[in-house]
């Protein structure tokens, strides 16, 4: 039951490349990296593709499918027309290396500007103790397989290469909410978030939310409720008020 | 081959391709959708707003013009805060007030996300190029007034318990006997429950009843009001488009009745 899927793959370097017209064989079942597997195997040996797991879950084999970023171990061949052209380009916001294969080490230079998780001094580990109810908001963010999709997406640094100094993207964001939600950091993140991370930049139109493989609510659960608290501490006279005259820190 | 474009996926070192996207799916009619019917009921309620009639026939009134504050306002139609403004006031009372449902809307994060992307183009779509060469988002004046959302939120508040106000009182008659149901009060209530669901479904709210917290186990009601509000929260789009239509509806149909085009149909 196999026909000839269209393909269409960049090929090239940082020094430049094209978009090459191949026909590869699709057999039932298979998804867009079985296809470029044998594209590599049958006629193009030197195509460099990054992949690991073909479960989705290790996010190495992110790229854009016909414009859109993708997983291409868990984008079907059956989701498109088989005489549909099907395009397959590296992520286009981080430096390309080789053919489908991107630079991402922006994205771990973000990781490490982030704090790490600053426990209470008197608790060592093991000793930590937490209401499940207290912790499940972070939890969610915990499922993040770092593709780097939702980076890649992000018109902020994908459409102005000079954001990305400042902006550290929706995967570092939803690492500092989930920190300031976890109920033993001690850090306070707010103000970090805003002026060192770039939360303002974020005009929260979802798209890191739409391309998430593990369908996390990064908009909604992280981004927003980031946003809030720094609204909090920065820009809602009522709060501080409340807080000056209770001496509430934070709840 | 280097790369000729210097802004946007084009920046040096990327993957040089020519195309702003290579989308193949309809990724626009979303957005044409939202600038068709968004801008229909902004040139409806601009309208409405300045026509300074047709917004009140016993016991209905428009939500574009309740609470209606000023002196003068048609004879019955103010609600239980009367009509503090005087009589200085003298070009619509709609103007008055519709800031405030105005600054809800437009503050709103949900709003917000359609149009940007379906006015401003930043982006117009995911992972399609906006045409815009510099980019701060919200963090400078006047995005960053964006920031206001809650205060907007609390005053919309307001505004709906007015408006619940307004359909409760829909259960008189054109004589001002209770005890009497009509298609407007059907209108009106639907009006109001959108509106409620609109609210209560809000991101500031969900942050406000308990969202700010980190130790829920320490707030068990606040934590069990989070949940229902994150719950309402997941559909806050929804609601925001049905309030929507459920508003310019609402005010159609009592423009309708106090023009005289239709009669308001009473069951009892």
């Amino acid at each position: 039951m196999g026909y000839l899927a269209k393909l269409r793959v960049w090929r090239g370097d940082k020094s430049g490349g094209q978009l090459v017209d191949h026909s590869v064989e699709v057999s039932e079942g298979e998804v867009v990296l079985d296809i470029i597997h044998r594209l590599q195997a049958t006629q193009a040996p030197d195509l460099a593709v990054r992949w690991n797991c073909k479960a989705g879950k290790c996010g190495s084999c992110a790229a854009e499918i016909n414009g859109r970023p993708r997983l291409m171990c868990m984008t079907r061949m059956n989701t498109f027309a088989e005489d549909e052209e099907i395009t397959v380009t590296p992520m286009r916001t981080f430096p390309v290396i080789k053919d489908l294969v991107t630079d991402v080490s922006f994205n771990y230079e973000k990781a490490r500007e982030v704090p790490a998780f600053d426990p209470p001094k008197d608790l060592a580990p093991g000793e930590y103790r937490m209401a499940q109810v207290d912790v499940q908001r972070s939890q969610e963010f915990r499922k993040c397989i770092e593709c780097f999709m939702c980076q890649n997406v992000c018109h902020v640094i994908r459409d102005h290469e000079d954001n990305k100094e400042a902006f550290s993207g929706p995967r570092f964001l939803m690492r500092i909410a989930e920190l300031d939600m976890h109920p033993l950091d001690q850090t306070d993140r707010k103000n970090m978030a805003q002026e060192e991370h770039g939360l303002g930049m974020c005009n929260i139109t979802k798209c890191c939310t739409e391309v998430c493989p593990e369908h996390i609510k990064i908009t909604d659960n992280a981004i927003i409720p980031m946003k809030e608290r720094v609204v909090d501490n920065k820009y809602d006279p009522l709060v501080w008020l409340g807080r000056t005259i209770t001496r509430r820190k934070s709840d | 081959m280097a790369t000729s474009l210097e802004h946007g996926t084009g920046a040096p070192a990327r993957a040089s391709i020519k195309e702003k996207h290579l989308r193949t799916d309809r990724w626009w009619i979303q957005p044409l959708i939202s600038v068709v019917v968004l801008v229909s009921f902004i040139i409806y309620a601009t309208w409405r707003a300045f026509e300074n009639a047709y917004y009140y026939t016993e016991p209905l009134i428009s939500p574009f013009y309740s609470p209606c504050l000023a002196q003068s306002c048609v004879d019955g139609s103010s609600s239980i805060l009367g009509q503090p403004i005087g009589a200085w006031w003298t070009i619509s009372p709609a103007l008055l007030i519709l800031i405030f449902p105005l600054g809800f809307r437009m503050t709103c994060y949900y709003y917000r996300k359609t149009y940007y992307r379906s006015f401003w183009m930043s982006p117009p779509g995911c992972a399609v190029s906006e045409p815009h060469k510099s980019y701060s988002g919200e963090t400078k004046f006047p995005l960053i007034g964006q920031n206001i959302h809650r205060y907007f939120f609390f005053a919309g508040l307001v505004f709906n318990v007015l408006l619940t106000i307004d359909a409760i009182l829909a259960f008189k008659n054109a004589d001002g006997q209770w005890g009497h149901m009509s298609v407007g009060t059907l209108v009106l209530l639907a009006n109001a429950t959108f509106l409620w669901m609109y609210s209560l479904s809000c991101h500031s709210c969900r942050h406000a009843v308990g969202g700010r917290l980190k130790h829920f186990s320490k707030h068990p009601f606040r934590y069990k009001m989070w949940t229902g509000v994150s719950r309402l929260n997941a559909h806050h789009a929804k609601f925001a488009w049905v309030s929507l239509f459920g508003v310019a509806l609402a005010d159609l149909y009592v423009r309708s009745v106090a023009s005289g085009a239709i009669t308001n149909l009473y069951f009892f």
